[in-house]
């Protein structure tokens, strides 16, 4: 029997591996998929709540997320098209415009 | 009454910058007449009103109200009665004389200069006739962007500086203003933002001198009071000339209206304590002004701390609590609004045809220029306060009605009417008159004939208010004596 | 009766706003003799008001005219209107008569200056409001008239306002004209203060400004030296002082003879300078309330007579010694006013205007023909080459010196008369004294001026030390004559009534006070009680006293030349002290001036620049020096960023979690 918690765990571990591929990797397209990794664990653990609650708001939540994960890759892809153009390259150890 | 006016005058504005924003960039003829005719359009509207307004009730009349976020008690409501009603008209009328005084000084990014003007009256008129603390706070702060970018981007050579100096220090007394709102919101358990409401309340009287001290730090550096009038000299002297027209006209006068329509009705307790201090720094700005006016370099300063002194007699007029005191005070609002205007516009006219406002570069023009002449001794013995002139009726009313409450008060801001002619005339001689010493200034060109037609217009307000100043002093009556009744009550109280 | 008064001073607005609008595209005759034609009118409806007023019986002698309320807020109200009463129908009659005159000789005065119908609308203007100022009914409106003339006084003292000086052929320096109007408009205004502060402690004493509810409730409500009284009292005296010229505040008016001259004899000898002694006449009432301050005015008045004297013994510019002249001439009347003689004040001041207008159109007419020459050791010999203007000169002479039979000598001996009765004997030994140095003084101007040899050559070209000069007079030699008929027939009308006013105020063993009986009414003064001996006693001594004025002058400057040069050798220290006018203009300069200019400065510079500004820009570079270090937390790359959040978040759960 599957109950919450195993869904929570699934979502924890999913949620590890998605920050720790953000913070290891230098291509922004995995980062990217670390994101989704994360954005998802969390959809995962919305899902689970709300199906264990009850309680449609979770599932609500779940396509927010979806909709807004959409549009932030949307950005972020056009943000790594806009600095290939600019320097040849996508390195983001190599990017520190913003550096203080 | 069934014509939404005050609306209208808000809107109307917004309307016209937006259809100005659609204007062929190039076409600077087009964008300037349109901006004409929407100030003229819109003097129109305010005519409307004075021709509808009742005079003999304190009742706020043209009241708009819609609910707005009602689940927080704001609401759009808006009216207007005896205090901000001549406001109102004053700042159409700036408007209408600032818009053709840029016609020749602006040349760059033309249309968002008239954009940001239009903007600026719709904010301005938006704080004169808010009712609700929330909306007039959204306008308090919605007329500080424009007229920064006016400094900003039309201004003269230390215009960034003058610009953030005038941002920060007008937000630094308005953030505490906005965290008095809240706590005026919560703690007089109205739950309201709305100004006829929480003026039925008592604000709890250990809570009426923070908050009376927050509103009053807001509008202190707005009207400027001394100390914290450094602002105003800086900001005015790299405005472009219309730009100093309306933040002396109108600007200011948003601090002074401030003290009256919030700090006296919402605490009328801490008001009474608080009114010794204010007077005092009141006559400091009066004296200190009108000395530190007398020694400046910068025609533009001069004029800047002139406001200083004229602001000082206005808020001299509020806190000594008196019929006529407060009437001269609102007086004294338009007057300062007309006089320093043209004196703005006359010194904006020298620096197109000289590109400077310093004093030691002129030097004899009466010669060259005696029209001109004429209108600026003009405007300066209206500004200095001589009979049959506007300016001496306020200030003849303020000095009246803080003699009732304290003689010293009188005297010693009347040292302050000798200091103007001192400060003024002696500029006057060493700009016009004299031998003509820089070869630049012996072919400037006289007024041409949208110059005069502004001068002219100014000057005879000017006399007209001078002689007939009943036709402004009645409209008012109702008003101010509601307003002392609220400090009556806490007198009472006290 | 319709209502008329509104008419007087109207008439010379219009001509002033005529020649404003239209004045310099009309010809030089039509804006000059417009601005005539306006002050005859105005004259001519001042006498036929007069005439009204005249009709009625002495006791019921006003006539009230509300045009309509000018300022009302709560209990305060003010009136534009008209009071015309003895006292102001004398003022009117001086004013319009008196102005017309002067405009007339203004008329040939300004022939060459390219200004006429600047300078005739500010005379205009000026008229208008002098006509206001004498004619209101209440204090407030009455203080219009009276910043109104300051103003026209500013302006037509500043008329030639790109001249350096007028110290024309003499290396003295002297104040530009511009300047002098300013020190003029700001030495009054400091007067002007305690006339404002005068009338607001008025209204809340009485509720009114108005002279029918003010002077009524004064007797009804205050004992005589009742504080109050004495304080507002003294107040509007201070006023007095600044436009009427009284110490400590007469050190404008000889700087205003940078004015033309025919303003110097309307705003500067006849009528504005009286100002302040009609105010104190008009507010009689509230003075003889005030006994102290009586004597404060008295005190005063006899002071400044005898300093002003004194400065004009020994100035050398003829319009000088009249302007000191002027000063101490309205110094006797406000002694008259100190004791109660307001009715001998007035009857001097109506005296005092023809004979003091006389002599400075009289010097004009020099300064007219010899290139704007006016310093009296360049001048000399012109009593054939001006017979006209010597004779009517040598008349206002006799007149001011006192010499009996003149106007100036019955004037000023009713005023001493009262003076001695009524005041003290040392201020009327004083009177007495500067009646004999008056008389020394200006027959040193005469003979200076128009008697001995020319110290000057036919054809001499006199430098104008002035190359903004507006006309060209300066350039051309000297070729002085007779003036224009337009500018010596004022002058033989003024030399008339120099002679003859003094018989509207006869002393009493002589005949009929005329003019004091037509005050009656407004002055209800108790006549003096002295015996006729000690009249005819006092009018002998200050017969004497002016003729032995007269006798040194001529021994002085005319049988022994030698005399002046070694008194001054004799005393270095008094003719400095004399000639340097007290070091006044300088100790004002020292003490208010100065300081007041530091202190504006150190206000400007130190207090907004170093502390205020200080403080907040102070203030920003904290913030940015905060900011600086700070930023070096931003390192830039997103991974960095990552980490801090992840690890932020873990310590945010980490003590959600851990919370008890």
């Amino acid at each position: 029997m599957l109950t919450v918690t195993h869904y929570t765990i699934l979502s924890a571990i999913l949620f590890a591996i998605g920050a720790l591929t953000f913070l290891i990797r230098r291509n922004p397209l995995i980062m990217f998929m670390g994101i989704e990794l994360m954005l998802n664990a969390v959809n995962l653990a919305f899902v689970a709540f709300a199906r264990f609650l009850n309680n449609m708001e979770g599932q609500v939540f779940v396509f927010i997320v979806l909709t807004v994960a959409a549009a932030e890759v949307a950005v972020g892809l056009a943000l790594v098209v806009a600095i290939f153009r600019a320097r040849d390259n996508v390195d983001v150890d190599e990017i520190d415009a913003l550096k203080g | 009454m069934s014509v939404p006016i005050l609306t209208l005058l808000i809107l109307f504005p917004l309307l016209a910058a937006l259809i100005t924003a659609l204007l062929p960039r190039d076409n600077m003829r087009l964008i300037k007449g349109w901006a004409f005719v929407a100030v003229a359009i819109e003097f129109g509207l305010s005519l409307y009103m004075l021709a509808n307004f009742v005079p003999n009730t304190s009742q706020m009349q043209f009241v708009e109200f819609y609910p707005w976020v009602p689940q927080f008690g704001i609401s759009y409501h808006v009216g207007v009665d005896g205090l901000s009603f001549w406001l109102v008209i004053l700042t159409t009328f700036l408007m209408l004389i600032a818009i053709p005084a840029s016609f020749s000084e602006i040349n760059v990014r033309v249309k968002e200069y008239f954009i940001f003007f239009l903007i600026l009256e719709s904010a301005l008129l938006g704080v004169f006739v808010a009712l609700d603390l929330f909306l007039f706070y959204v306008f308090w702060e919605f007329s500080l962007i424009p007229m920064a970018l006016i400094i900003g981007i039309w201004g003269h050579e230390q215009r960034i500086y003058a610009a953030v100096k005038f941002i920060l220090f007008t937000m630094a007394g308005s953030l505490l203003m906005l965290v008095a709102i809240l706590v005026l919101y919560f703690a007089t358990g109205a739950r309201s933002f709305d100004l006829l409401e929480l003026q039925k309340t008592i604000v709890p009287a250990n809570l009426q001198p923070w908050l009376f001290a927050a509103f009053a730090l807001a509008f202190a550096i707005k009207v400027p009071m001394f100390p914290v009038h450094t602002w105003l000299p800086d900001a005015h002297v790299q405005a472009p000339a219309a730009g100093s027209i309306i933040l002396a006209g109108v600007l200011l006068k948003l601090g002074a209206y401030g003290f009256m329509r919030y700090n006296l009705t919402l605490f009328p307790d801490a008001s009474q304590q608080f009114a010794p201090i204010l007077v005092v720094l009141a006559i400091i700005g009066i004296i200190y002004g009108a000395m530190t006016a007398a020694v400046q370099k910068d025609l533009k300063a001069l004029i800047a701390y002139s406001s200083v002194t004229h602001m000082g007699f206005i808020i001299l007029g509020i806190f000594v609590f008196s019929q006529q005191a407060l009437s001269g005070a609102i007086l004294q609002m338009v007057n300062h609004g007309i006089s320093t205007g043209a004196l703005f516009l006359m010194v904006g006219l020298l620096y197109e045809r000289r590109h400077t406002h310093l004093i030691t570069e002129f030097g004899g023009l009466q010669k060259v220029i005696p029209v001109f002449g004429f209108f600026f001794l003009f405007v300066m013995f209206s500004s200095m306060g001589l009979p049959g002139l506007n300016g001496f009726v306020g200030e003849f009313l303020v000095l009246l009605g803080s003699w009732e409450t304290n003689p010293a008060y009188a005297a010693v801001a009347a040292v302050g009417v000798i200091l103007a002619a001192i400060y003024l005339l002696w500029a006057y001689q060493r700009v016009m008159q004299g031998p003509v010493t820089n070869e630049k200034n012996k072919t400037l060109p006289d007024l041409n004939r949208r110059e005069l037609a502004l001068l002219v217009v100014m000057a005879a307000l000017i006399v007209l208010i001078g002689i007939f100043p009943d036709y402004l002093l009645n409209p008012m009556q109702a008003s101010v004596t509601q307003l002392l009744h609220f400090d009556a009550v806490a007198g009472l109280v006290k | 009766m319709s209502q008329y008064l509104w008419l007087i001073p109207a008439l010379p607005l219009i001509g002033a706003i005529i020649n404003l609008l239209v004045g310099q595209r009309l010809p030089r005759a039509l804006s000059s003799w417009l601005a005539v034609a306006f002050m005859a009118a105005a004259f001519g409806v001042s006498v036929s008001a007069v005439a009204n007023l005249f009709a009625l019986p002495p006791e019921e002698r006003v006539i009230h005219e509300t045009l309509f309320q000018w300022i009302g807020v709560g209990s305060f109200s003010v009136n534009f209107a008209f009071w015309l009463d003895p006292l102001s129908a004398v003022m009117i009659l001086v004013v319009t008569g008196v102005g017309t005159l002067i405009h007339i000789y203004a008329v040939g005065y300004m022939e060459h200056d390219s200004d006429y119908a600047r300078f005739f609308t500010q005379m205009n203007l000026f008229a208008f409001m002098m006509l206001v100022l004498v004619l209101a009914d209440n204090y407030l409106f009455m203080f219009l008239g009276w910043e109104g003339v300051g103003l026209c006084s500013y302006l037509l003292i500043g008329f030639w306002y790109n001249r350096d000086n007028l110290s024309v052929g003499t290396d003295e320096k002297f104040l530009s004209p511009r300047s002098s109007g300013t020190k003029a408009f700001v030495v009054t205004r400091i007067g002007d203060f305690g006339f404002t502060l005068g009338v607001l402690l008025m209204f809340w004493t009485f509720g009114s400004l108005a002279f029918q509810d003010v002077f009524p409730k004064a007797q009804a409500m205050f004992q005589v030296g009742a504080p109050v009284i004495t304080i507002m009292t003294l107040l509007l005296f201070l006023g007095a002082t600044g436009k009427s010229a009284q110490v400590p505040l007469y050190v404008w008016l000889p700087d205003a003879m940078a004015g033309p001259t025919p303003v110097s004899a309307l705003i500067h000898a006849a009528t504005m300078v009286t100002a302040g002694v009609y105010m104190v006449a008009r507010s009689h009432v509230l003075y003889s309330l005030a006994p102290t301050t009586m004597a404060v005015v008295a005190v005063i008045g006899v002071l400044t007579a005898f300093i002003a004297a004194t400065i004009a013994l020994v100035q050398n510019d003829l319009k000088r010694v009249l302007a000191y002249s002027t000063i101490s001439q309205l110094g006797y009347m406000f002694f008259a006013l100190g004791v109660g003689a307001y009715a001998a004040g007035i009857f001097h001041l109506v005296t005092h205007a023809f004979f003091k207008a006389l002599l400075f159109m009289g010097a004009g007419a020099v300064m007219h023909v010899m290139n704007n020459l006016i310093d009296m050791r360049r001048l000399g010999g012109l009593r054939k080459i001006m017979p006209i203007t010597f004779w009517t000169f040598l008349i206002g002479a006799l007149a001011l010196s006192g010499f009996p039979l003149f106007s100036g000598f019955f004037s000023k001996d009713e005023i001493l008369a009262d003076g001695f009765s009524r005041g003290s004997i040392v201020l009327w030994a004083v009177g007495v004294l500067v009646a004999l140095m008056t008389a020394f003084y200006i027959f040193r101007g005469v003979i200076l001026t128009f008697g001995g040899k020319p110290r000057w050559k036919e054809g001499e070209i006199i430098s104008s030390g002035d190359e903004n000069a507006h006309d060209e007079h300066g350039a051309r030699g000297l070729h002085p004559h007779e003036v224009s008929a337009v500018m010596w027939v004022p002058l033989v009308i003024l030399a008339f009534f120099s002679i003859f006013s003094g018989y509207i105020g006869l002393p009493h063993v002589l005949g009929e006070n005329w003019l004091g009986n037509f005050l009656e009414p407004v002055f209800h003064e108790t006549p003096i009680e002295i015996s006729a001996a000690l009249e005819w006693t006092l009018i002998a001594v200050s017969a004497i006293a002016a003729l032995i004025g007269i006798f040194i002058a001529f021994r002085f400057y005319f049988s022994d030349p030698k005399i002046p040069a070694r008194l001054r050798s004799y005393y270095p220290g008094l003719y400095s002290l004399l000639a340097n006018k007290y070091w006044v203009d300088q100790i004002y300069e020292y003490t208010i001036a100065r300081p007041g200019r530091w202190l504006a400065n150190a206000f400007w510079l130190d207090v907004d620049g170093r502390i205020i500004n200080g403080f907040a820009d102070g203030l920003g570079r904290a913030f940015r020096g905060l900011a600086q270090r700070l930023r070096l937390l931003q390192g830039g790359y997103a991974r960095g960023y990552a980490l801090a959040m992840l690890i932020g978040i873990v310590v945010v759960i980490a003590i959600v979690v851990m919370r008890p």
